[in-house]
């Protein structure tokens, strides 16, 4: 009697086998080996590189396969990876993740070329990386928690008791590092150490600056510590009739407008370094400067005469806070002043 | 194995051992605990003083306490909570009980994260502390409801009967008898959900409630040492076998007497009288929140998100395709690699064949975060070509979940008795034709309960899957998190979790059936499935 039932039991793991094999089979004839692949490890926003990818497939005909991931996760898997990294070419946000590999001798040099398309400043001081977008420091606020007259003109008064319960920052975000760092450098590790404790004390922590600018539109927090172009994403996926918060650029050059420099390598183990080079090349170049400036990403391009994004105010407006990449550094003193405040 | 068992088995006194099955047992095993050993390994690389260092911490104090007070209220609400439901569902005149039975199981289907993005994009009061208990025990009171309602759907009338007849009331009876008989499944159910609390991720970063598993993210991110992760995540795996432990031990004491053979039979519901309509409304009260909140979230974003302006670097189509695949290929490995031991453990019942199997659910008490970060380090330091390789996704799937596997199988290849096979051997038929016509149709349902198991839970995994997808692939798990972490892009991210509900709900329509075929033949042999799994 029960044989029979049985029986349909394994008709239908049968089934369930072939489903399984028919869908390898379906996943496995993606792949074609005629063309050349680079491999990118991307830390930007995946739909800027997908976008720049597109662009430079068609053009080359060369494949490149993805992996995104925070931009330091991605530094941590290099220097993990080493001179077997399956990695060709690493994009970032910050310029400190590529001066720490390249202390590591794990970056190689770029042709003169491709450093020349962007001002020097932008660039690795020994030719191992180049920049490709900008980004300024900013706050978020809710209007009707806080008035732009009380907004703070130094970044280190949010360290003040009168921000209690008020501020929402990212500390884990690829984006705070290098804030850390800059305060670091321009202010010594005990002025930055207090700081970040009064962050601490202060604010409600997030995963990334995407939630936190979320969090002060939705009227949570009064003033979120964020990277500019934040607020203009959600304001593209929210619609500007929801945006119920504003932007606040620091004045003077305060340190919390720090300027954040998003930059491309080719690893120096990469097997494939003729292209890469036209990858990163390209990356600099008129063509992908306009798709950055064109779309949704909101960074400045670092290629001068390829106008930004007309809905963000001109570099000159907003005044900056220029620290040099090399005073900047390498985020591990500021990875470990994190660690001793007890925001990670 | 004593001298004496030896000599017995060369001389083919006792059954005879088979060498094979037994030496793939071990290896099976030896490949589970590895990632253990290479968590040492790799704290151990950066130095025992950046371990210290990274341990003695006010911040992993704070993380220590916040799973601590999280773990001690989601288990014991989760206990009070799957205790009241089983109850009600099973014992009483419920109204439509069969239909709440099944509602009230569906949580396990529905991914941590998916349940806590709901209520958090829904309601982003719904955080930290508060916002982690009410969440985590809508997601785990499945944990307890499963084991209590099999332990009150088989509980013996006749011992409460009996206690009724030497003059306890009502109540005392209920309580003295029916509690106690239930309290050993309820222990092992409440470890379970403290075990499955521990390695929980996507949720906790979602409800921004620090623990563990965020920690470890949150070091990976900022910190440029692997080992400071590894370092965290061996508080994390003590915490875990500390769990375990005491979960072996409830289980060793909980075992059952009957008062005789039959004492299995049906029992008259209780009727409710007036506490009908609040019976009603408890039930409620749990599935509304746990089950039809989330799925009417989903929806709800699906029609009204409108914020899939942004391309998506995988499509619905590939990702599900992907998870599809990865998961099916996990959960044919764990199934393949659980046969082996199971039915060591089930015929050959020696005390190192079940220690052998019980070493296998440390596994379950490791974190995939922590199963993960093992592979990433053993793939990049010694085995180069499966780094970032669809292969180590599957691997990490088949040791993770290989437990539930084994759990699955256990009844299916209790019942393939060896004496069924001699008979088989008696009327004639060769060895080859005995396996196939008798132990693999007996085992059959057992295999494809173990498959639909581990791949509901490879089809739903974020943690390990983050870290360990391929270069260029993405699962649904980690493209709606890579668009739900962002707490803006929800009309993005409903799709995808609408997609892994779908992909579950079959697997989940199959094992269902299957529990509860389990249940109602269980007599004679072991249940289908002992504490839950």
């Amino acid at each position: 009697m029960g044989f029979r039932r049985r029986h349909r039991w394994l008709a239908r793991a049968g089934a369930v086998l072939l489903a399984c094999g028919s869908l390898v089979a379906v996943g496995g004839a993606g792949a074609s080996a005629s063309t050349e692949t680079i491999t990118l490890y991307n830390g930007q926003h995946p739909e800027l590189a997908l976008a720049i990818v597109k662009a430079f497939e068609k053009k080359t005909g060369i494949d490149v396969r993805v992996r995104t991931d925070d931009g330091v996760v991605l530094a941590d898997q290099i220097l993990e990876e080493g001179k077997r990294s399956p990695a060709d070419v690493y994009l970032t946000e910050n310029s400190p993740e590529l001066m720490l590999l390249t202390e590591h001798h794990l970056l190689a040099k770029l042709p003169a070329k491709v450093l020349r398309q962007v001002p020097s400043r932008y660039d690795s001081p020994t030719g191992n990386w180049v920049g490709v977008a900008l980004r300024v420091g900013a706050l978020a606020y809710n209007p009707k928690l806080v008035g732009p007259s009380a907004l703070p003109s130094h970044l280190l008064d949010l360290a003040t008791p009168r921000w209690k319960g008020k501020l929402a920052i990212a500390p884990t975000d690829s984006d705070f590092l290098p804030l850390v760092g800059a305060v670091l450098a321009t202010h010594g590790e005990r002025a930055a150490l207090g700081w970040l404790k009064g962050l601490r004390a202060n604010s409600a922590l997030y995963g990334d600056d995407e939630s936190v600018v979320a969090t002060v539109n939705r009227g949570q927090r009064a003033v979120g510590i964020i990277n500019q172009y934040y607020w203009y994403r959600l304001r593209v996926e929210v619609g500007a009739r929801n945006m119920h918060s504003k932007l606040y650029f620091f004045p003077g050059h305060d340190i919390g407008g720090l300027e954040n420099i998003s930059g491309a390598a080719v690893l120096a183990s990469s097997r494939h370094k003729a292209a890469a080079d036209r990858f990163v090349a390209f990356l600099v170049s008129a063509e992908a400067e306009r798709i950055l400036a064109g779309g949704y990403d909101f960074e400045y391009p670092a290629r001068p005469g390829v106008p930004p994004n007309p809905a963000l105010p001109p570099l000159s407006r907003v005044k900056p806070a220029v620290v040099s990449v090399v005073k900047l550094g390498n985020d591990l003193p500021a990875a470990s002043l994190l660690q001793q405040a007890g925001l990670t | 194995m004593t001298a004496t068992a030896l000599a017995g088995w060369l001389h083919g006194r006792r059954r005879r051992l088979p060498l094979v099955l037994a030496a793939t047992s071990v290896v099976v095993v030896a490949l589970l605990l590895a990632p253990l050993g290479l968590v040492l390994a790799q704290a151990g690389q950066s130095g025992w003083a950046t371990v210290w260092s990274t341990l003695d911490r006010p911040f992993v104090a704070t993380l220590l306490w916040n799973t601590v007070r999280l773990a001690l209220a989601v288990t014991a609400l989760a206990a009070l909570v799957g205790t009241v439901t089983a109850w009600l569902t099973e014992r009483t005149a419920l109204a439509a009980r069969r239909a709440w039975a099944v509602l009230l199981v569906l949580p396990v289907v529905m991914p941590d994260f998916v349940l806590a993005w709901t209520w958090s994009s829904m309601f982003p009061g719904i955080h930290g502390y508060w916002g982690a208990v009410l969440v985590m025990t809508l997601h785990l009171y499945p944990l307890v409801y499963l084991p209590m309602a099999a332990a009150f759907r088989v509980a013996d009338p006749g011992q409460e009967e009996m206690a009724r007849a030497l003059g306890l009331s009502r109540l005392q009876a209920w309580w003295k008898v029916s509690v106690r008989q239930a309290r050993s499944t309820l222990l092992g159910g409440s470890l379970l959900v403290c075990l499955a609390l521990l390695a929980y991720y996507g949720a906790f970063e979602d409800l921004r409630y620090q623990t563990f598993t965020t920690a470890i993210f949150g070091e990976l991110e900022t910190q440029f040492d692997p080992g400071v992760a590894s370092s965290l995540s061996l508080v994390l795996v003590a915490l875990s076998v500390l769990v375990l432990g005491a979960e072996a031990g409830f289980r060793e004491r909980g075992k059952l007497q009957r008062s005789g053979p039959m004492a299995e039979r049906a029992q008259r519901p209780l009727p409710l009288g007036r506490a009908k309509v609040p019976a009603l409304a408890a039930v409620a009260l749990v599935a509304v929140p746990a089950t039809g909140f989330p799925v009417f979230v989903v929806a709800y974003w699906m029609l009204a998100g409108g914020s899939s302006t942004l391309p998506t670097a995988v499509s619905l189509g590939a990702a599900t395709a992907y998870t599809a695949v990865y998961s099916a290929l996990g959960a044919a490995l764990a199934t393949a690699l659980a046969l082996p031991v199971s039915l060591l453990a089930a015929r050959h019942q020696r005390k190192w064949s079940g220690a052998l199997e019980r070493a296998t659910f440390i596994t379950q008490a490791v974190p995939g975060i922590v199963v993960a970060l093992a592979l990433v380090y053993l793939a990049s330091h010694f085995l180069g070509f499966l780094y970032q390789s669809p292969e180590l996704l599957v691997f990490a799937y088949a040791v993770m979940f290989f437990p539930l596997g084994l759990v699955a199988m256990a009844a299916s290849v209790a019942r393939a008795s060896p004496r069924l096979e001699e008979v088989g051997r008696s009327l004639g038929q060769g060895p080859m034709a005995v396996r196939l016509r008798v132990t693999l149709p007996l085992v059959a349902p057992g295999l494809v309960a173990a498959f639909c198991f581990v791949f509901l839970s490879a089809a739903t995994e974020l943690t390990a899957t983050l870290l360990l997808v391929p270069t260029g692939a993405g699962t649904l798990a980690t493209q709606f998190w890579a668009d739900a972490e962002q707490g803006v892009a929800f009309g993005s991210a409903a799709p995808y979790a609408a997609m892994m509900m779908l992909l579950s709900a079959a697997p989940a329509y199959l094992l269902g059936r299957w529990f509860d075929r389990g249940y109602r033949s269980s007599r004679g042999s072991r249940p289908a499935f002992e504490v839950v799994a």
